[in-house]
């Protein structure tokens, strides 16, 4: 059993849910590279870390219920990065009154 | 066989709904198909026997999350953008090369290229959820509770601070 490496553990669910997690990823990063609006860049990194937690649920099958305790904190951070991002966004929109983030490219003003 | 082929489709349709969601002009709708997104995974994490997440990714992130990205969209008036929003062709080449390479490293890596042990399950751990002795909530509240109480607390005060930082950044300068 110990000289298993790779997927040959897991049941089909998860590894369907493990390549589901890698292609939300990826789509994810996708959105952050080819989008200008700072909210919806925004929203494909909620993107990314769902997809992390999909993983983390998925190889929490093998090991135990850590990787949804790991779940619980990822989403704690992802709310605490939410308030603070979209309060950026608001602050930056009051002085530049676009979202556009080819428009905001020098951190100083 | 029923139960995988709605796994199947809680699977196609996160993927679609989030690719919907990159490609849309308008805010809004990527927040309605990202609220998609979410309830999918959701099921998926249901029939992944984790009922606990699943709850939790409906409300915190389908509701309270989305609602905050919906809220500051309309505070903005950025619902009806004109122009489009995606980078030009040399962007695209970039980004698609960027994205394309992380799905082939993520999928070689998930499918054995790695010599990574933890892939595999390891002798003694106990399997999650002894859901008929303990039910649903007690194994992921005990160790929360116990072993990762600091991490809880620092958890708590890392929500304090992002309240107080938004607070902080969205005021009006009275000077």
């Amino acid at each position: 059993m110990n000289e298993l490496v790779g997927l040959v553990a897991l049941d089909t669910q998860g590894m369907i849910a493990v390549f589901v997690s890698a292609i939300l990823f990826a789509v994810g990063v996708l959105g952050v590279l080819l989008r200008r609006n700072a909210i919806v860049v925004f929203m494909c990194i909620e993107l990314m870390l769902t997809a992390g937690n999909i993983a983390l649920v998925a190889f929490s099958r093998l090991h135990g219920v850590e990787g949804q305790i790991l779940v619980f904190f990822v989403m704690a951070v992802a709310a605490a990065e939410a308030a603070v991002g979209l309060a950026i966004i608001i602050a930056i929109f009051r002085h530049y009154e676009v979202v556009d983030l080819d428009r905001f490219g020098i951190l100083k003003w | 066989m029923s139960e995988n082929f709605l796994f199947q489709a809680f699977s196609a349709s996160a993927i679609l709904a989030a690719v919907i969601m990159v490609t849309r002009k308008n805010p809004v709708t990527a927040v309605i198909f990202l609220v998609v997104v979410f309830f999918s995974v959701s099921g998926m994490f249901l029939m992944l026997d984790a009922h606990y997440v699943a709850a939790i990714n409906v409300i915190l992130y389908g509701g309270a999350i989305m609602v905050l990205f919906l809220f500051v969209i309309m505070l903005l008036n950025l619902g009806h953008t004109k122009q489009k929003d995606l980078k030009g062709p040399m962007g695209g080449l970039v980004g698609g090369t960027i994205a394309v390479a992380f799905l082939g490293t993520l999928t070689q890596f998930f499918i054995g290229g790695s010599e990574f042990e933890g892939m595999s399950r390891q002798g003694d751990v106990q399997l999650p959820l002894g859901l008929e002795q303990q039910g649903v909530i007690a194994p992921i509240a005990r160790p929360l509770f116990t072993d990762y109480i600091i991490v809880l607390e620092v958890t708590g005060i890392l929500l304090l601070t992002a309240i107080v930082g938004a607070i902080f950044l969205t005021k009006k300068r009275s000077v």
